[in-house]
């Protein structure tokens, strides 16, 4: 049956009317629907749908016909009330749309036509014409994709320096520009060290390091981990030595990056000897007298070289750092004695697993200097290749950072589902002594870890009370995540917490000593 | 080198990929634009880096196109049957919208209307017999846009129908298009009975002499100052006429009083006008058409000079490169549809009404039209922002059609297939629905997006041009 009802003098526009109409044909129980107008031309209309009542025909242009057709008599009362939310709704309709977003580079320009950096994190194949794109404009590019030709990245840099701008990338995870944490990166306090990088994660933990201990970052730029490989030639690193040369904030410079190519490294060594500032270097495993050589002050870990560049910073004399170093470590005996007491015999090996490739680099060549055969997905000696990422052997340790982890997934301080499986996984063997990982907060990071890990870590406990949960921390007590808070409750939660990545390896090298005399 | 510059002034951030970049830097207070980022057309590198080296070229061409297309000066200055105005009308002629197609391919609501046109003309008595002397190919058919015409929805024109005359005073080209029906059931919403050719007839006989009386009495109507005001009153001159037609009844009105002696004739015409909303499409479209004209043959230029569909393709032309067509498939609208229809019955996209949007009006300026904004997704800043995204594909900006929301910024102008093509974003229509039945008439209104493919055959087109 057909049931009308009119609203006299209650305008509407025929396209809310056409949206209410569509509202009201979607409910229950209607068969067919009207609201109009009651114009000549819609009565009409109403006419050769069958939808006309006679009643209408004294009401005209400015009253409001709703004519509904349904085969449930007893729910019109229902579906009139209905109508009535619909019409209030449109006509209380609020502009609660967000503003606009340009498509393009072009259209961000024009409504911010300051803007003097690009953060461009789109598919590899799209990348590097983006970046050119904002380089052409005049804007310093951070480049976070990867897959990007390398041809295209000598093209973007050759670009960039003519033209006096910063191409950090790509694929650069870190950088802080003007005090600015961008892309993965943490709150750090400003100062006077000036960092160029080319590991994302190894500048997290310098810069969190030095933040940690009071001092600042002037800048830190992030050069993309194949700036330094022969064929781009440390294009970057070595504009950003000489930008920071020049920098006034800047006082002292950190560089941290795996051994560059050796071509590259005689460039940085040369550019090295015309800078007066003081340098501190760590190229993760390289010789020592290889940087030395430049004059640059040669750190072996990326905790070293935070606290070196803090004593400078602070004029403290270096020899200070080395005694820091040397006295903490003396005095892990009564932590390393409580950790092996609680690991069963039988159980050797330890298995790290690392959010941070540079993380996961710099334990290994820790853990290396005391113990033989660490197997890895990041080594360099085939020997020692792990043959299947997915499955530890004897000592492992895994970055799972690594592209075979990350196809279709997020990385993995973003996600920690490879994490969490994993650890479960290490558990249930019987011969895991040490279960190591690393936690990296900061923007960009997951915003809550604790929770992603603290429940796997107790049902970890649960399947073998007798392995060591050893972590560290990279972040700062300003990141969004809070890295006291984070490491308050791992320790009540029976993990022990290392002041760095160093100091973890460390302690991990000497408890796996212990338990394997 | 020095990145002094950079270390010297607060950052600002343009964020071209993971949103939680952009919010990470908010929580900052830091200043941050995101880009809605599409991947780029789908199109061979090797064009596009013709195109990217020849930009200055096609640069300075486009300028020479935009300000064409600026100086325009489009006035109605008579009206008359098509045969005796519209070049290469002829008796056995059916002009029709969009890009050229042939009879087996034609849609629901062309065919309707060419079978209309067949009947109003006299060759045939029913929808039977007409069919049969399109089908034997009694016809000849040709896209009004090849004829200095523009049609709305199926856009048919025979010989017999009376056409309003524009012309271009800066630039001396003419167009025509013929006069608007009203609603209901329409010829070019493809409706051919009786009622349908009745109102053609009266068209003829009564409206047209009138009005072509009254224009020659006012000697000339500048539309382009009624087309700016009527931005200023909320129309889009596509699919919201009101304030349009309403200015044009006031230029016409006192006219037409004084120059038709039948009092019972000025009624009803003047009724006629006054009841259609519509009546003035039939006017700005035939201004995009008398404006975009006079910047074709351009070379090298890749400005869009039409954009029309007829219902089966969707076709397009640049100023540089000549009478080649760029088609692909005509997409159906998004839309809002009358009580009793669904999208099921919904025609693909017909008409060469988004002649407004290439010459930027319609969805090009649906800012100005907040009346209408429902049609596209409901609120008055949805609308806002798809006229700012607009601006990211044309080559400039209108002098004389201006946004009073946006400060009275001039209208996006000048569809650059480049832009198109580079950004992965094509125009935005908004627009009438037809029936894909022939008959029936219009079903709603909405909105659409043109597909990528004409663009891109057009980049490639130019692209060809200049690699000879």
């Amino acid at each position: 049956m057909i049931k009308g009802i009119v609203k006299k003098g209650e305008y509407f526009d025929s396209v809310s009317l056409m949206i209410v109409g569509k509202d009201i044909a979607q409910m229950d129980y209607v068969q067919d629907a009207t609201v109009v107008m009651a114009t000549q031309e819609n009565k009409s209309i109403l006419k050769t749908a069958d939808l006309y009542l006679n009643e209408f025909e004294k009401y005209d242009d400015t009253d409001l016909l709703i004519v509904i057709k349904s085969d449930h008599q007893d729910k019109f009362d229902e579906i009139f009330e209905n109508v009535d939310k619909f019409l209030s709704e449109i006509r209380n309709k609020k502009d609660d749309q967000g503003s606009f977003t340009p498509k393009s580079l072009d259209g961000a320009i024009k409504i911010q036509p300051d803007s003097n950096l690009s953060l461009i994190s789109i598919a590899g194949r799209y990348a590097g014409n983006e970046a050119m794109k904002a380089l052409k404009k005049g804007l310093n590019v951070m480049l976070f994709s990867d897959n990007v030709p390398l041809e295209t990245e000598i093209e973007l840099k050759k670009y960039a320096l003519a033209h006096d701008l910063i191409m950090m990338g790509p694929d650069c995870g870190t950088a802080i520009i003007n005090g600015v944490p961008l892309a993965f990166s943490n709150v750090v306090n400003r100062g006077n060290i000036g960092i160029i990088a080319a590991s994302g994660t190894g500048l997290q933990e310098v810069s969190s390091i030095i933040s940690e201990e009071g001092f600042g970052i002037s800048q830190a730029i992030g050069t993309g981990g194949r700036d330094i490989k022969e064929k781009i030639g440390g294009m970057m690193f070595i504009a950003s030595l000489e930008a920071l040369k020049d920098d006034d904030e800047t006082k002292v410079i950190v560089l941290v990056s795996k051994p560059p190519h050796p071509t590259v490294l005689k460039k940085i060594n040369f550019k090295l000897k015309k800078i007066s500032k003081p340098v501190v270097s760590i190229f993760l495993g390289a010789d020592r007298s290889l940087i030395e050589e430049s004059g640059a002050i040669a750190a072996e870990t990326l905790e070293e070289a935070a606290l070196l560049a803090c004593a400078i910073s602070d004029n403290l004399e270096t020899y200070k750092v080395a005694e820091f170093l040397e006295e903490r470590r003396a005095s892990y005996g009564s932590i390393v004695d409580k950790e092996v007491e609680k690991i069963s015999s039988g159980r050797k090996y330890i298995r790290g697993l690392f959010s941070g490739g540079t993380l996961c680099d710099e334990a290994q060549i820790i853990l290396e200097k005391d113990i033989e055969n660490i197997f890895s997905n990041r080594s360099g000696d085939k020997k020692f290749a792990l043959a299947d990422s997915w499955l530890s052997k004897e000592h492992t340790l895994v970055d799972l950072g690594e592209d075979e982890f990350t196809v279709g997934r997020l990385h993995p301080m973003m996600d920690f589902d490879l994490r969490k499986k994993r650890i479960l996984q290490e558990a249930q063997d019987k011969e895991t002594a040490i279960i190591l990982f690393d936690l990296v907060l900061g923007y960009g990071a997951n915003i809550d870890p604790i929770s992603e890990i603290l429940p796997i870590i107790k049902e970890a406990q649960i399947i073998a009370p007798d392995i060591s949960f050893i972590c560290s921390v990279t972040g700062t007590e300003q990141d969004p995540q809070n890295k006291n808070k984070v490491i308050e409750i791992l320790e009540k939660n029976d993990i022990l917490v290392m002041p760095s990545n160093t100091a973890a390896a460390e302690i991990v090298s000497l408890i796996i000593k212990k338990i394997n005399i | 080198m020095s990145f002094k510059k950079l270390f010297d002034r607060k950052i600002e951030v343009v964020n071209i990929g993971l949103d939680s970049f952009r919010d990470d830097l908010e929580k900052q207070g830091e200043k941050v634009v995101n880009v809605e980022w599409t991947p780029p057309a789908n199109i061979d590198d090797d064009v596009l880096q013709i195109l990217q080296k020849n930009k200055t070229i096609i640069k300075k061409a486009n300028e020479k196109a935009l300000e064409i297309i600026l100086n325009g000066k489009p006035y109605l200055v008579g009206l008359d049957i098509a045969r005796n105005v519209i070049p290469g009308m002829k008796d056995n002629l059916l002009l029709h919208s969009g890009p050229p197609i042939t009879w087996d391919r034609v849609s629901g609501p062309m065919k309707g209307a060419m079978i209309g046109a067949i009947i109003y003309e006299g060759k045939a008595r029913n929808f039977d017999e007409a069919e049969k002397v399109a089908a034997a190919g009694e016809f000849e058919f040709s896209p009004c846009h090849e004829h200095e015409t523009v049609g709305p929805m199926a856009g048919v024109v025979s010989a017999s129908m009376p056409v309003f005359i524009l012309k271009n005073e800066e630039y001396g080209n003419y167009a025509y298009c013929t006069l608007n029906e009203g609603l209901g059931k329409v010829l070019r919403y493809g409706a051919y009975d009786n009622e349908t050719i009745e109102r053609l007839k009266w068209i003829e006989n009564e409206l047209y002499p009138t009005l072509k009386n009254a224009v020659e009495f006012l000697g000339k109507i500048d539309l382009k100052n009624i087309i700016a005001q009527a931005l200023h009153m909320g129309d889009e001159v596509h699919n919201r006429n009101r304030a349009g037609t309403s200015l044009f009844y006031r230029a016409i009105a006192p006219a037409i009083v004084q120059t038709c002696d039948k009092q019972n004739v000025v009624a009803k015409v003047l009724n006629f006008i006054n009841g259609n909303d519509h009546f003035f499409l039939n006017l700005s479209m035939p201004v995009g058409k008398v404006t975009l004209d006079a910047a074709r043959n351009i070379k090298n230029s890749s400005i869009v000079v039409a954009m029309t569909r007829n219902g089966t393709d969707f076709g397009l032309q640049l100023a540089g490169t000549g009478n080649s067509w760029f088609v692909g498939k005509a997409l159906v609208p998004d839309a809002l549809y009358f009580p009793g229809f669904t999208k099921d019955d919904a025609n693909p996209d017909i008409g060469d009404s988004s002649i407004t949007e290439t010459v930027g009006l319609g969805g090009f300026a649906i800012a100005a039209s907040p009346a209408i904004v429902q049609f596209v997704g409901g609120t008055a800043n949805d609308a806002v922002n798809y006229t700012l995204a607009m601006y990211e594909i044309t080559f400039g900006e209108n002098n004389m059609y201006q946004i009073p929301y946006l400060n009275f910024r001039g209208t996006p102008t000048g569809i650059d297939v480049t832009k198109v093509v580079e950004k992965g974003l094509t125009p935005f229509i908004d627009t009438g629905v037809a029936h894909k039945d022939p008959g029936i008439g219009q079903v709603g209104a909405g909105v659409l997006s043109a597909p990528m493919d004409p663009f891109i055959k057009a980049a490639i087109g130019l692209a060809e041009q200049l690699r000879k």
